[in-house]
């Protein structure tokens, strides 16, 4: 499934970033692929607010539509 | 073989002094070590191309460089290049680590480690840590990384001297593993380690400087390098437990649509009456009618009337109506500078509470139906300040699409603080329901310009990634210093633009030009917008400073429709002289030339289009402003709804 399709407060793992740069980005935030966040907030058709440990990550709409995502 | 590079940053440093660099993640407290380290005289240079500045100043022998807060280093931004730049040469890094955000964190540290310079990590923020119940054996962690780990609390001097006195002990730390072979084979061929790893993790712009192509290994270093940072911090970290306090709360509520509308309606509020009632009527008032028209200006026409009469030629370039030593210093300093001030002190509280990603996460969603995305927020806020300003901060939006309808939608429909003084003035003569109109046109102006050039321009915007750090009170010293490096930078780089416009002006209107331009303009001003002929005068004074173009509507006798016709049309003109001058630096001059016409016409339409809109529905004398409102907001949509159908058959015609 992807980001986007997340529930408040669902666990889930990262598959697969395809933007290049976003998944540097990403790794640097501690979110490498195959790491386990939650997804913290979802604002009505706007940006997804994810959470690892400590450290809350915000994506836009179109970026969390790209991102394959698995629920645990 | 001697590798020199030019960097951008022009330091005078001499061979022998160590540079030592304090690099560090976004707000992590880096300027508190930079100011303990530094005496007194700290030296600001500007990174050509952006709006950075990179403070530095001397520690006893040694040259202390600071470095803009980054998460790794690469050429994604402007801040990482520099960051970037300065870090691979330097002799030592003191890398500020943020004990809350310890995973975050020690990427750019493994990073910073992996290209070989001496490191001294300070552990920043133990004490909120620890409230936070985390734990951190920062000896454990020293020895992970080879490096020395000074646990801190700069903001109350706890561990700083230590950290001075560690300095010349920097260590080079154990690197990634399985990145020397790697890095061996390249550091042969470009000369240091630095550029070697950077090289191989892709970075275009070091892999050009030696005329190689970028490595390809970006992926598997970046996915190592957190590999390694992860079980460091499994090893090093202990939580004790972990609760949702108060700021994690709030936070939360100010990027909820619901809660988060009316917070940021009150800050702007706030900011309205600090900025819009205190300083743009009672500060300007001092600094630009008694400082600069009553003491300054007669004083300096005085000195010049003594080499040069006033009335020649050279004297009105200089000191006349829109003279370089007359208008130009009044508008910038009296007038827009304490405004420019007040505008980048919100912005340094915003952002230093954290409150800043949280506003961009509100409107994300509104700004990216216009093609920006939460970040266009900042060169929005700011254009309430000074558009020209505002063009400038564009720099930091991600893609240059983005800054191509971000610069297009400042300079239509932004009314900078300047003009918004004396709009505010006049509309308070109309009534409310014409302000009302009149916001309703301008915001509909700013939807429909940004919708329909998202629609037409092609590529695609880039999306909103941030980081969301925790809510924190500002330290008042350190906003005060971020607004006073700012504005400094403003003034830099925006005097000789207002110099230049104030030499263009007077050029057009000692040749007689301006009169030409306002006498061309009358017909449309009368027979389209139904305006008295001297209004055009007004308009071409917009040009000159965006308030004298509403300011010279006062001394006009209109009706209340016809007021507000205008202001709507000079708020959507062109732009004051210094911002279009900003527009063709910043821009070609072919797009700056399209932007600059496109805004007149369209300033035009709108304008044009109410003024109908006012004629068809009066009956008498009475005109019934709310059909005219809604009128108006319709025709928008439906510009939109056009413009989205015709891109639809364009595209399907293609494909065809």
């Amino acid at each position: 499934m992807k980001l986007e399709n997340l529930r408040r407060g669902q666990s889930f793992r990262i598959i697969s970033i395809p933007d290049d740069i976003v998944r540097a980005q990403a790794i640097r935030f501690g979110l490498a692929e195959g790491e386990i966040a939650v997804c913290e907030e979802i604002i009505p058709a706007g940006p997804i607010v994810i959470k690892k440990n400590r450290q809350e990550i915000v994506l836009g709409r179109g970026l969390a539509k790209s991102i394959q995502v698995e629920l645990i | 073989m001697a590798h020199c590079h030019d960097t951008g940053l022009k330091l005078a440093i001499p061979e022998n002094v160590k540079k030592i660099v304090l690099a560090g993640n976004p707000n992590t407290g880096k300027s508190v070590f930079f100011n303990y380290l530094t005496d007194l005289y700290v030296d600001v240079s500007n990174y050509p191309g952006t709006t950075l500045e990179i403070s530095h100043g001397k520690m006893d022998e040694d040259v202390i460089i600071d470095t803009p807060g980054v998460y790794g280093l690469s050429s994604f931004n402007d801040e990482e290049k520099i960051a970037r730049d300065i870090i691979i040469n330097a002799d030592i890094v003191l890398n500020v680590v943020d004990a809350v955000h310890l995973e975050r964190d020690l990427f750019l540290t493994q990073q910073i480690i992996d290209t070989g310079v001496p490191v001294v990590v300070a552990l920043n923020m133990v004490d909120e840590a620890k409230r936070q119940g985390i734990e951190i054996d920062y000896q454990a962690l020293s020895s992970l990384l080879g490096v020395p780990v000074i646990p801190t609390v700069a903001i109350k001097g706890q561990g700083l001297e230590k950290v001075k006195n560690t300095l010349h002990s920097a260590t080079k730390g154990r690197i990634t593993p399985g990145l020397k072979k790697s890095l061996t084979d390249l550091i042969n061929r470009v000369g240091s380690q630095g550029e070697a790893l950077l090289v191989l993790e892709g970075d275009e712009v070091v892999a050009s400087r030696h005329g190689i192509l970028p490595g390809k290994e970006r992926d598997k270093v970046y996915m190592e390098r957190r590999k390694r940072v992860n079980e460091i911090t499994a090893e090093v970290l202990k939580e004790v437990r972990q609760g949702a306090s108060f700021a994690t709360t709030l936070g939360r509520l100010m990027i909820k649509p619901v809660t988060g509308i009316p917070i940021l309606a009150l800050a702007l509020w706030l900011m309205y009456k600090a900025i819009g009632v205190f300083v743009a009527q009672d500060i300007v008032g001092i600094t630009e009618e008694t400082i600069m028209i009553g003491m300054y200006e007669p004083a300096i026409k005085g000195l010049i009337s003594k080499y040069v009469t006033l009335d020649s030629i050279l004297g009105q370039f200089l000191a006349g109506e829109f003279g370089i030593l007359t208008m130009a210093p009044t508008y910038l300093l009296g007038l827009l500078m304490p405004l420019v001030v007040g505008f980048y002190f919100f912005l340094a509280l915003f952002e230093d509470s954290g409150y800043l990603p949280r506003i961009a996460t509100l409107t994300d969603r509104v700004l990216s139906s216009l093609g920006l995305n939460g970040r266009a927020v900042i060169p929005m806020i700011l254009g309430f300040g000074c558009v020209t300003m505002a063009t400038i901060v564009t720099r930091i939006l991600g893609s240059d699409r983005e800054r191509r309808i971000a610069i297009f939608l400042l300079g239509l429909t932004i009314p900078c603080s300047a003009q918004l003084g004396v709009i505010v003035g006049l509309l308070a003569g109309v009534g409310i329901k014409l302000t009302i109109m009149y916001i309703v046109v301008i915001f509909s102006m700013l939807v429909a310009a940004g919708t329909i050039l998202n629609a037409i321009l092609p590529g695609k915007s880039t999306d909103l990634l941030i980081d969301l750090p925790p809510l924190r009170i500002p330290r008042l010293a350190n906003v005060l210093k971020k607004t006073g490096v700012k504005s400094y930078g403003f003034l830099k780089e925006a005097a000789p633009l207002f110099a230049l416009g104030a030499i263009i002006i007077t050029g057009l209107q000692v040749t007689g030009t301006l009169e030409v331009i306002q006498n061309l303009l009358a017909p449309i001003t009368v027979g389209w917008l139904g305006l008295p002929k001297e209004a055009a005068t007004a308009f071409v004074m917009g040009i000159v400073r965006r308030d004298f173009g509403a300011a010279g509507l006062t001394s006009l006798s209109l009706t209340s429709m016809q007021t507000v016709v205008a202001l709507i049309t000079i708020t959507l003109f062109v732009p004051c002289i210094a911002s279009i001058m900003v527009l063709f630096k910043e821009r070609s001059k072919k797009e700056a030339a399209i932007i600059w016409s496109a805004s007149l016409v369209v300033a035009f339409i709108a304008g044009g289009t109410v003024a109908r809109l006012a004629n068809i529905f009066s009956t008498g004398n009475e005109v019934n402003i709310f059909a005219v409102t809604i009128a108006f907001v319709l025709l928008s949509i439906g510009a939109i709804a056009v413009t989205k159908i015709s891109r639809k058959k364009l595209f399907s015609t293609f494909r065809v």
